[in-house]
């Protein structure tokens, strides 16, 4: 009877033992198909590289892996969004949610699912800044900074280069209202002018309406607050083929090498801004990028890799795989203090974490989280010369 | 000069793109139109029936111009057209040898046809993506322009520049050439003869000898070059990207059914109609009136009927209108 006793207690020191290195499920959500379904795969291939980089360590939690889950949050409609979320969470059974893409699904995601169960959302890329007021519980956070900055960085860069009468052209969503938004207001504070604030809609089939609305407001340059491969080349294209205007800026959403493939020297002049830094850690994660075999300088994709990264770095810090514990350490292992985190170091940060000692992640896109769980936001600011993209500067 | 400015703004914002535009759609509805003429379904595959064609096209034309094979100044996609035609009827033509073709044997109803086709509209959204990805593709080589904006503003001194792509001429002359060639084929030949016979009236068709199969199979032929044409144009003067592709398909029922599903002419009337309505009612007159006015009465505000975020709202208010007081369509095809 003892050897018995003995033994069951043996057995299930081991069963608990074993529960140890069993698998955690991480939910990955961004838009395959839809109007952002050029930027996922290199997103995808970023968050998934950081898990292959834990799971390779064997260093979280004693040895548990992460096994990663995908659904589709099409990027513009939320029931879908929503329902991929549910099936993440309800039926995988995910304690983390890498994603969503698009600020309008985000939002959705983050109120119908993630706050009801209980399970962090990280997104890389939803930088409306309505976000930044969202009901969340503490379990909402973005590697992206919101665009209210964005907004400010723009007027900035706008006013310096003497630029005082702008039109104004937005995606009609969460992400290009904001935006537009932010701007005008940061804009007209510093003195600027916008002669017209006008949406356009993605994916449409032509936008010479727009383009002559826009070429009737005028203005010495169009800022074009849209996707690189939707409305906002339309409009550029339109734009420059009438003769409405020479010269742009393109925020983020318009960063790309597609930009510059569409239209080489023909928007020479103009300017832009993105999310990026010169960081050591951005080159660190291209290369890594480069090695596994996809572009790492794709819109949001090291940014995508610092979402996942932070989320199993918080799980190592908080001792648990349990979202309402490792929430509250999201923000610990982004800031200081603590030893500085380089991406291909996360085999490095498991093992401080679980010796007790503090991170500080800064990753491939320079993570420094504010209040209320935002990146503060690091802009490079580029310029288009001979129908190149050459790095102006970053701010 | 004045007037002349405005007339210029008003070409160069309006007249232009709205036509260029204008035979996109108005050659996008000839091929939903035919469909439900003669084998009485709306196709709502056929917006990525253009997707595909024009797919074929960029692939034959990359194949081209590898070889260093050009049109001169005209876009070498031209020279690629066939190829894609081709392609695109041999896609059509299965498809209805598996689908379409079981219903008609059944005598199903044409909401049935409709949903199959829906069905068919997924399968094709995925074989494009599939094989040519999910990216935007530029496609255009030759000349750019027959006029750009600067050039004109040289040329004549006028404030105002007025540009005339390339492509934009292709695609008028293009469609009008399709136009005329089809009706040639539909009013003057014994095949298109049949054809309308077969959609006035099936039943007396059959029994005057006229082999249904054939005529599906010509409509089906027809309808493949037309979307491939429309495609490959529309791809021309903006881009091609699969998304985009399915979305044209809302336009191009609008045109067709305001023009009246089931009459040629009024496919292309449609087209017109739809393009210029977005267009010219969301355009602000600031800009034309400050050049006809005088000075002390010129606009401050952007004099805009409607914002452009109305615009879709336009064609289809445009759609409503016509068919409360004409069911029919403009042109008096079939009754929706």
């Amino acid at each position: 009877m003892k050897k018995f006793v003995l033994a069951s207690a043996a057995t299930l020191v081991a069963t608990s033992a074993f529960a140890q290195d069993d698998t955690v499920k991480l939910g990955i959500i961004l838009g395959y198909t839809g109007p952002l379904e050029s930027l996922a795969p290199g997103m995808e291939s970023g968050a998934k590289l950081a898990i292959a980089e834990v799971n390779e360590s064997g260093a979280l939690l004693g040895g548990t892996t992460v096994e990663a889950v995908t659904g589709d949050s099409t990027c513009v409609d939320a029931a879908a969004a929503t329902a991929a979320a549910e099936r993440l969470v309800t039926g995988d059974g995910v304690v983390g949610i890498m994603g969503a893409d698009c600020s309008g699904v985000t939002g959705a995601i983050l109120s119908n699912v993630a706050v009801p169960n209980g399970v962090v959302v990280i997104s890389p890329s939803a930088t409306s800044p309505g976000l930044t007021a969202a009901e969340d519980n503490g379990l909402f956070f973005r590697t992206a900074p919101s665009d209210a900055r964005q907004g400010q960085i723009i007027s900035d860069i706008l006013m310096e280069k003497g630029i005082e009468t702008v039109a104004v052209t937005y995606t009609n969503n969460d992400y290009g209202k904001g935006l537009a938004d932010a701007f005008q207001s940061a804009y007209e504070e510093a003195g600027g002018t916008v002669t017209i604030s006008a949406a356009h809609e993605d994916g449409k089939a032509d936008y010479s309406a727009e383009v002559g609305a826009l070429a009737a407001a005028g203005g010495d340059r169009l800022v074009v607050a849209g996707y690189v491969d939707q409305g906002g080349s339309g409009i550029v294209r339109a734009a420059l083929d009438s003769g409405a205007f020479d010269t742009f800026h393109f925020p983020d959403g318009m960063i790309a090498q597609a930009l510059v493939d569409n239209f080489g020297s023909e928007i020479d002049g103009s300017s832009g801004d993105n999310p990026g830094t010169d960081s050591e850690g951005a080159k660190l994660y291209q290369d890594m990028a480069t090695e596994e075999g996809y572009d790492g300088t794709s819109a949001f994709s090291a940014e995508s890799y610092d979402a996942a990264a932070l989320m199993m770095l918080a799980m190592q810090a908080a001792g648990s795989t349990d979202p309402a514990a490792w929430k509250e350490s999201v923000m610990d292992v982004a800031n200081a203090p603590g030893e500085q985190i380089l991406p291909g170091e996360l085999e490095k940060a498991l093992q401080i974490l679980q010796e007790g000692g503090d991170v500080d992640y800064v990753g491939a896109s320079a993570v420094e989280l504010i209040e209320p769980g935002e990146s503060a936001g690091n802009y490079r600011v580029v310029g288009f010369e001979n129908g190149e993209m050459v790095v102006e500067g970053y701010r | 000069m004045e007037p002349l400015d405005a007339l210029v703004a008003f070409a160069n914002f309006v007249l232009v793109p709205g036509a260029a535009y204008g035979a996109q759609l108005a050659l996008g509805a000839l091929g939903v139109t035919l469909i439900y003429g003669i084998l009485r379904f709306s196709n709502f595959a056929h917006g990525d029936t253009m997707a595909f064609g024009t797919m074929a096209v960029i692939l034959t034309t990359w194949g081209l111009q590898s070889a260093g094979i050009g049109f001169g100044p005209l876009p070498t996609a031209l020279l690629a057209l066939p190829v894609g035609i081709a392609a695109c009827a041999v896609l059509v033509l299965l498809t209805d040898r598996a689908v379409y073709r079981f219903y008609r044997a059944k005598k199903a109803a044409p909401v049935i046809f409709v949903i199959a086709s829906l069905g068919v509209m997924f399968v094709y959204n995925g074989l494009v993506r599939f094989i040519i990805g999910v990216d935007d593709q530029s496609f255009a080589d030759g000349e750019r322009f027959l006029i750009s904006a600067r050039d004109f503003k040289e040329m004549t001194g006028l404030e105002e520049g007025l540009a005339i792509k390339t492509t934009q001429g292709i695609t008028v002359v293009v469609a009008v050439i399709v136009v005329v060639v089809l009706f040639w084929f539909l009013n003057r030949t014994r095949t298109g003869k049949s054809m309308r016979a077969y959609s006035d009236n099936e039943d007396l068709a059959l029994l005057s000898g006229i082999n249904p199969e054939r005529v599906v199979v010509y409509t089906w032929l027809i309808v493949a070059a037309l979307a491939t044409i429309a495609g490959t144009l529309y791809g021309l003067d903006k881009s091609f990207k699969p998304f985009t592709y399915f979305q044209l398909l809302l336009p191009i029922f609008a045109a067709a059914i305001v023009g009246g599903l089931g009459s040629p002419l009024g496919a292309i009337a449609g087209g017109f109609v739809i393009a210029f309505a977005e267009v010219t009612i969301t355009y602000p007159l600031k800009k034309v009136l400050g050049y006809l006015m005088p000075e002390a009465l010129e606009p401050d505000g952007l004099v805009q009927l409607l914002s452009t975020d109305y615009k879709f709202a336009v064609s289809f208010v445009i759609l409503i209108i016509v068919l409360l007081f004409r069911p029919t369509g403009l042109f008096a095809g079939k009754s929706v």
